[in-house]
């Protein structure tokens, strides 16, 4: 059998990031599973939390845990003020023009379910269409059929070519006087495919058509400024950025975040209140009903100010190296098919043997400490596309290693001998 | 024995392998599609049921070995059974599975003929429903109508 080693070795820059640093940071990278040091090549689903995104949670529930915006007492200014602090943070992180366009939501999918009930039911109407893309998560495509249903619009779908690539000509070819949203991901969470969000915008505002772009999977790989891809709404989760669960990001425009309505209604959305009429607040708040998620977003910046203390370059370098060594690795694999060969990708393989189901090399992987994801990728319509039932996905972050990826490439042997 | 073993034993990959009762049936009476949204597994389960009597059953579908295999296995046991000792079947699996049977004694699956050769799935809780798959979906067959089951 032919395996990875006789790659060439990496060049300086992905030696140059220190890997076993890094995984220092990770407390829970240093368990054993089934009696096995844990592989994790999951990241696609959630990441893991490094020690002072932890810490942050501790402290605020030790320290300064209060309610914001409604105190005057001394904690929950403190509370108030780590939250807003958050929000600048997540403001650069992303370089919007000002915090007032930093919508704190529960994660990506509410982000997107919000523009499609505030944005879409305002400024949509039966015989309008929606462009999507063939590789996005149920997340991207569930909100507005929904919205579609309840207002006459219609979904339009941007096909992928065989590599996993959008077909731009087809995209130029769906974009028409009835667009009038476009949404795509940035990165697909099944094939890795980096989208070339540039173009999509640009050729979406020659039209006057806003485009929201699902970042979920980007923001843990790829340096995000809303301004250069001058998008309309970005998306993002706090979980998969080695932030806490419950929380992520809509950015907006504030010029199209202003007309639209508020998405829930409650406290903190609003500024006066009477049974006559209510007046609502300003942004961001205006789209913050309800105590939210404060020890969240707090978490969330302590991971931005995580990924700030690393050198990006690097990790861009080492994360490059891992996908280009695993590719190489899993490619020699007789009958391993890789799904999602984009030109352009993050660290995310998937997988598929004709013989042996995904669910069968999850559950053989996982008896060797390795976790992976088995399945759909909640993207069934990627899998149609590809004729695969499911496949097996191994996604990287910055703390894995070659050495993770040979202990994945043996476990798939072993799966394979069980079902010779 | 490993708990790997214990699940992929011999039958089991043979059974995946050569699945019995692997077609569509043209005649059936009673048909239904069963899915798993997790993972995308699906079946179709075909059904001649004559006089409350399974005269003869069929299965078609793409899933992992556990559920192709949990699948033939069943229609191999179910042929001839009637719809009451199929819902007694249906139940003492199910046991087996989710492992309240192993609760009296070692030996999981009492009342489960053959298909003991499934009991090491307990000792895998993210593949119960894929070896229950079929049986929630000959289940609903037997209740009748074109139904589709689903695991969750
Ligand atoms: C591309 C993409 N979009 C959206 C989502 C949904 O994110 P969340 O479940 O955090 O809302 C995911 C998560 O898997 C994703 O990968």
């Amino acid at each position: 059998m032919k395996v990875a080693h006789d790659i060439a070795t990496p060049g300086p820059l992905a030696e140059a990031l220190d890997v076993s640093k890094i995984r220092a940071d990770f407390p829970i990278l240093k368990q054993k599973v089934h009696g096995k040091p844990l592989v994790y090549l999951d990241n696609g689903a959630t990441s893991q939390k490094p020690q002072i995104v932890i810490d942050a949670l501790n402290r605020y529930y030790s320290t300064e845990n209060s309610n914001i915006h409604r105190g005057v007492h001394f904690l929950s200014e403190r509370a108030t003020a780590g939250y807003e602090a958050a929000r600048q943070k997540i403001k650069s992180f992303v370089n919007a023009r000002s915090e007032q366009e930093i919508i704190f939501v529960r994660g990506t999918t509410e982000a997107i379910n919000l523009v499609a009930q505030s944005y879409g039911r305002t400024f949509l109407k039966k015989g309008d269409e929606i462009i999507v893309s063939a590789m996005e998560h149920h997340s991207n495509i569930v909100p507005w059929q929904m919205l579609c249903e309840q207002i006459g619009a219609r979904l339009r779908v941007i096909p992928i070519n065989h590599d996993g690539e959008l077909v731009l000509d087809e995209y130029r070819r769906l974009l028409g006087e009835k667009t009038k949203l476009v949404s795509v991901t940035h990165v697909s969470n099944a094939l890795g495919t980096i989208v070339p969000v540039k173009d999509i915008v640009r050729l979406a505002h020659e039209r006057n058509v806003p485009v929201l772009l699902d970042g979920a999977q980007a923001v843990p790989h790829l340096k995000v400024d809303v301004q250069e891809l001058a998008c309309d709404f970005y998306a993002f989760s706090g979980h998969k950025l080695f932030g806490p669960t419950g929380v992520g990001i809509l950015y907006g425009r504030s010029e199209l975040l202003d007309a639209m309505p508020p998405y829930q209604g409650g406290g903190d959305m609003i500024s006066l209140v009477t049974f006559e009429k209510t007046h609502y607040n300003v942004l961001p708040y205006k789209f913050e009903a309800g105590t939210p998620h404060i020890a969240g977003g707090i978490g969330l910046a302590a991971a931005i100010d995580y990924l700030a203390g690393l050198d990006w370059e690097r990790v861009a370098a080492h994360e490059h190296d891992l996908l280009a060594y695993a590719t190489s690795a899993l490619s020699s694999i007789e009958g391993l098919r890789i799904i999602g060969t984009a030109r352009e990708k993050v660290g995310v393989i998937s997988f598929v043997f004709d013989h042996v189901h995904a669910h069968d090399v999850g559950t053989i992987l996982d008896q060797e400490g390795v976790a992976v994801r088995a399945g759909h990728h909640c993207a069934m319509p990627v899998m149609q596309r590809f004729g695969v039932p499911a496949t097996t996905r191994a996604s990287f972050a910055l703390y894995n290693t070659r050495e993770e990826i040979d202990v994945l490439v043996r476990g798939i042997h072993r799966a394979l001998k069980v079902f010779k | 024995m490993s708990e790997l073993d214990e699940l992929y034993q011999e039958v089991i990959l043979d059974h995946n392998r050569s699945p019995r009762n692997y077609r569509a049936m043209a005649n059936a009476n009673r048909k239904a599609q069963g899915y798993n949204p997790l993972c995308g597994d699906h079946v179709t389960v075909y059904l001649d049921l004559e006089e409350g009597v399974i005269k003869d059953i069929s299965f078609q579908g793409s899933g992992c070995a556990i559920s192709k295999a949990s699948a033939s296995l069943m229609t191999a046991e179910l042929k001839g059974k009637t719809e009451a000792e199929a819902k007694e079947l249906f139940e003492n699996v199910h046991k087996m599975l989710t492992g309240e049977s192993n609760k009296n004694g070692p030996q999981g699956g009492r009342g489960v003929g053959k298909l003991t050769i499934l009991s090491g799935v307990c000792k895998f809780p993210a593949r119960v429903k894929c070896a229950s798959l079929a049986w929630h979906t000959v289940n609903s067959a037997l209740k009748g109508g074109e139904a589709v089951a689903s695991t969750e």
